[in-house]
């Protein structure tokens, strides 16, 4: 072997045993394959899991080695979900671009909106030009989203170790940010709410009072999460120094968010490199030391708590900035519409189009110059990172001076802390391989992009 | 006052109409999510939604327990084989609905990855549009399918209307002849 | 895997530290966008070139650091430097790239502890330069990121792989090998990990189509995204 063999990887070499017999089992002729295994005297058995499984989260495929109970060997296969996004990106204008980014990671889709954004304020140098109404209104928005991860992400892991109300519970949470989420942009999910520049439209009246009201509610929701998972006696047997990732194989992995955070780094985006104003807002980044399952539950709670503080800075601050502007003062960049909500769903404002087909025929030019070519952007290239609710999601854009991204890649947390798998769960139960894929938290649509 | 006080001594009725409604009532989706339409159809099954009131909470994880696949999201030429295999594997009689337009038409994603709508891997019953559509409208989505299940001929009457159906629309013009109707 | 190859020679080198990206004729950009029937115009659009000393920020100390450690190689490892943004792009060799992310990981001073991924770009008109692969390096200790791009050739597109240095690249660099067709020598298992395992093509460079159909609705046709009138 190598010294390149032997060091760690999340897929390692290939099984090398050309002899070894092969046993392939459809439906339900499990027993004759376990006899005729023993009877060859060999333990290996390989199982596929997923892409088609209640429990993978998605889309995932993995390929089990078990010996009994015990997984010797897994490797996840992931690509079920590519969608070539960042291809299709590459032919429409930067403002379009976002309605793509935003169908990447699904769960928590304000956040690739964001950061692509930022990335295309970047390339165009009107990063401090964006006002500060905007900043608050994405800052708002991530964290409500944050929340909604969160929730997701501890609701389906109960539910996939067999605890219905958990996910129930979780769900009422989410749907209670859902709905300001939905005041604000029209749309439950994938808003394409953020765009280059600033946000799609302003708060509508009685806004903050909304956003007020919400934040006791889920706050219950939280409480009861953490009353009936925590002290648990079945939660902590399932969790508690399963799906260990210590500091050495995080940080050798790449491994960012909550997962990292249990191992004992305090490492956070909106700290470290701060983003939309961050560096404001009072608000802690939990950290634990136990790095297991349980601890990255424990983690992801507060984290919650955490955003329901940003939350209701920003709702004091929309207060203050009541009449602001949200998009930056730039019209050759700023998208000429104020949108509003219709009876049909949200659209150009009636003033605005009263205004280009009736009074200024400039007006229209200019507004049908910039939505159907788009903006030009310099040459040059940018990455700008943010703190996903999974870790540090990365967007690499180049512009060729022109109207449309010359290539848009992302770096997606859950891609990289999906690597972390098999140290997760060799050596572990097969019931244990959910509980990691649970706590990674990863989404396949930002995984495969 | 219910039929428990006056149930009459006996009821007429076809049995194609009493195994219709027997099987729409309680359609039990096979838990197949594959992008964004999935998180709005777990969302339909939880609290707020409540899918149970229809009937459709009971999501299984084996294909052969389930009466109705909800292909929720976009499917790439790679998950393609994988959605047909897992429609093979369900019992008869079994119903399609394609969530969301990705699965109805490839939707925003017309490119190299995506089949151009799930129609091409495995028959369609019911198309819902959004992008993703709102739990409601998946709740409504459903009960279209649960009329169109109730209603569903059987035996020779089967035969008869499908051919009907056929020789209808072999006569019919097709889409690409529609032409000068889009002003 | 491929065994290590011998990578020394044909490295290509940049001509003046420039990329071009294209050269643009007519009004509007795109073929056959040009409605004013004067093609004329030319435009050479090119990213950011080489910046000369001083870098500014952190930026002189890192490539100070960086050149110290690699001695005498410096000024063949490193063949230009790209501030632009605020960003720092060091443009790497591709046969000492291994070295440069030794030592970015390694020296107290640099500890680049993670790096985040490898961005391919594809770039047809930068002749023997068309594939650059863009690995964004993040240093947590000292709260800094830094690029390094290495440019290869479509007919010679191979890179050596930095797994062994950085673990957490592996699927990463299956990702670009995947949609760019850029080798990565001495990486352990490098098969495609989107695309089906036959897919023909790498389907994100430039001269791939995107492959969308025309769509039709009763009479009228809207032409896939690729193939219609662009303005860029």
């Amino acid at each position: 072997m190598t010294p390149e063999q032997t060091m760690p990887q999340a897929t390692g070499p290939d099984f090398d045993d050309p002899n070894a017999p092969e046993f392939t089992a459809y439906g339900g002729d499990w027993s004759e394959i376990a006899d005729e295994a023993a009877r060859l005297g060999q333990q290996r058995v390989v199982i596929n899991m997923g892409p088609q499984h209640p429990s993978t989260h998605g889309v995932l495929r993995v390929m089990l080695e078990i010996e009994g109970e015990t997984v010797t060997e897994a490797r996840a296969g992931i690509g079920y979900l590519h969608t070539g996004i960042e291809k299709n990106m590459e032919f429409r204008t930067w403002t379009q671009g976002v309605t793509f980014a935003t169908r990447m990671d699904y769960v928590a889709s304000m956040f690739n909106e964001a950061v692509f954004c930022l990335g295309t304020e970047k390339l165009l140098g009107i990063t401090d030009d964006v006002p500060e109404k905007a900043n608050v209104l994405r800052v708002l928005m991530m964290e409500l989203t944050r929340i909604g991860s969160h929730l997701v992400a501890i609701g389906t892991g109960g539910n996939e170790m067999g605890a219905t109300t958990v996910m129930t519970t979780a769900f009422i949470g989410r749907e209670d940010t859902f709905r300001v989420i939905e005041m604000l942009s029209g749309l439950r999910t994938n808003n394409a709410y953020i765009r280059p520049g600033g946000v799609a439209q302003d708060t509508p009246e009685g806004f903050v009072d909304y956003v007020r009201d919400m934040i006791p509610l889920v706050k219950q929701r939280l409480d009861e999460l953490a009353d009936i998972q925590l002290k648990n006696p079945i939660f902590i047997g399932r969790l508690k120094d399963v799906a260990v990732l210590d500091l050495a194989p995080a940080m050798s992995l790449g491994v960012t968010g909550p997962m990292l955070r249990s191992a004992g780094v305090p490492y956070d985006v909106r700290k470290a490199d701060p983003y939309c104003g961050y560096e404001d807002y009072d608000f802690q980044v939990p950290t634990s030391t136990d790095a297991d399952a349980y601890s990255r539950v424990i983690l992801r709670l507060e984290e919650c708590y955490e955003s329901l503080k940003i939350v209701e800075q920003c709702a004091a601050r929309l207060e203050e900035l009541e009449g602001a502007p949200v998009m930056v003062a730039d019209k050759k960049i700023a998208w000429p519409a104020q949108l509003s909500l219709g009876t049909d769903g949200q659209g150009n404002s009636p003033e605005h189009i009263k205004h280009i087909m009736g009074d200024s025929m400039e007006a229209l030019i200019h507004h049908f110059k910039l939505v159907t070519e788009g903006f030009k952007v310099p040459a040059g290239q940018a990455y700008v990172a943010v703190e996903n609710p999974k870790g540090l999601l990365g967007c690499h854009v180049v512009s060729d001076g022109g109207t449309k991204p010359w290539r848009a890649h992302f770096r997606d947390p859950g891609f990289n802390n999906l690597q972390a798998l098999s140290i997760l769960t060799q050596g572990g139960q097969v019931a244990d391989v959910v509980v990691a894929i649970a706590t990674i938290d990863m989404v396949l649509g930002g995984v495969d992009r | 006052m219910g039929i428990e006080e006056s149930a009459p001594p006996f009821m007429l009725g076809t049995v194609e109409s009493f195994v219709g409604w027997a099987r729409a009532g309680s359609m039990w989706p096979a838990t197949f999510g594959l992008a964004c339409c999935a998180i709005e159809m777990m969302g339909t099954g939880t609290s707020r939604f409540d899918i149970s009131r229809i009937g459709s909470e009971v999501f299984r994880g084996s294909p052969r327990q389930a009466d109705v696949m909800i292909v929720a999201g976009r499917v790439s030429n790679k998950m393609a084989p994988i959605v047909r295999q897992v429609y093979d594997q369900m019992a008869d009689p079994k119903w399609v609905l394609s969530m969301g337009v990705c699965a109805s038409s490839g939707g925003m994603f017309n490119n190299y990855a995506i089949v151009q709508g799930v129609d091409h891997v495995v028959p369609v019953d019911i198309y819902l549009p959004g992008c993703p559509p709102r739990p409601e409208m998946l709740i409504n989505a459903l009960l279209e399918l649960q009329e169109q299940v109730k209603s569903t001929p059987m035996g020779r009457n089967r035969r008869e209307i499908a051919a009907a159906a056929e020789a209808a629309a072999l006569t019919a013009t097709p889409t690409s002849d529609m032409k000068g109707l889009l002003r | 895997m491929s065994e290590t190859q011998d990578l020394s020679g044909a490295a290509p080198v940049a001509p003046e530290g420039r990329t071009l990206i294209n050269v643009r004729q007519g009004m509007f950009g795109g073929p056959g966008g040009d409605t004013s029937g004067y093609g004329g115009l030319k435009r050479v659009i090119e990213m950011p070139g080489a910046t000369e000393r001083p870098y500014g920020e952190w930026f002189d100390g890192v490539v100070d650091v960086l050149e110290e450690l690699l001695g005498e190689r410096a000024g063949e490892a490193i063949q230009y430097v790209v501030v632009d943004r605020g960003e720092l792009t060091l443009h790497v060799a591709r046969e000492h790239l291994l070295e440069v992310a030794t030592h970015l990981r390694d020296d107290q001073d640099l500890r680049f502890e993670m790096c985040l991924g490898v961005s391919g770009v594809h770039y047809p008109a930068d002749e023997g330069r068309e594939l650059h692969a863009c690995y964004p390096m993040q240093s947590i200790t000292h709260n800094r990121r830094l690029r390094v791009e290495v440019a290869v050739s479509e007919d010679d597109a191979r890179i050596p792989s930095i797994t062994s240095v950085y673990p957490m690249n592996n699927w990463h660099e299956r990702e670009t090998y995947d949609f760019f067709g850029i080798v990565f020598d001495g990486h352990p298992a490098l098969a495609r990990i989107a695309m089906p395992d036959d897919w023909v093509g790498h389907p994100q460079r430039k001269d791939y189509p995107l492959g969308g159909i025309p769509i039709e609705y009763k009479g009228a046709e809207v032409p896939s995204p690729d193939t219609r009138r662009q303005y860029r």
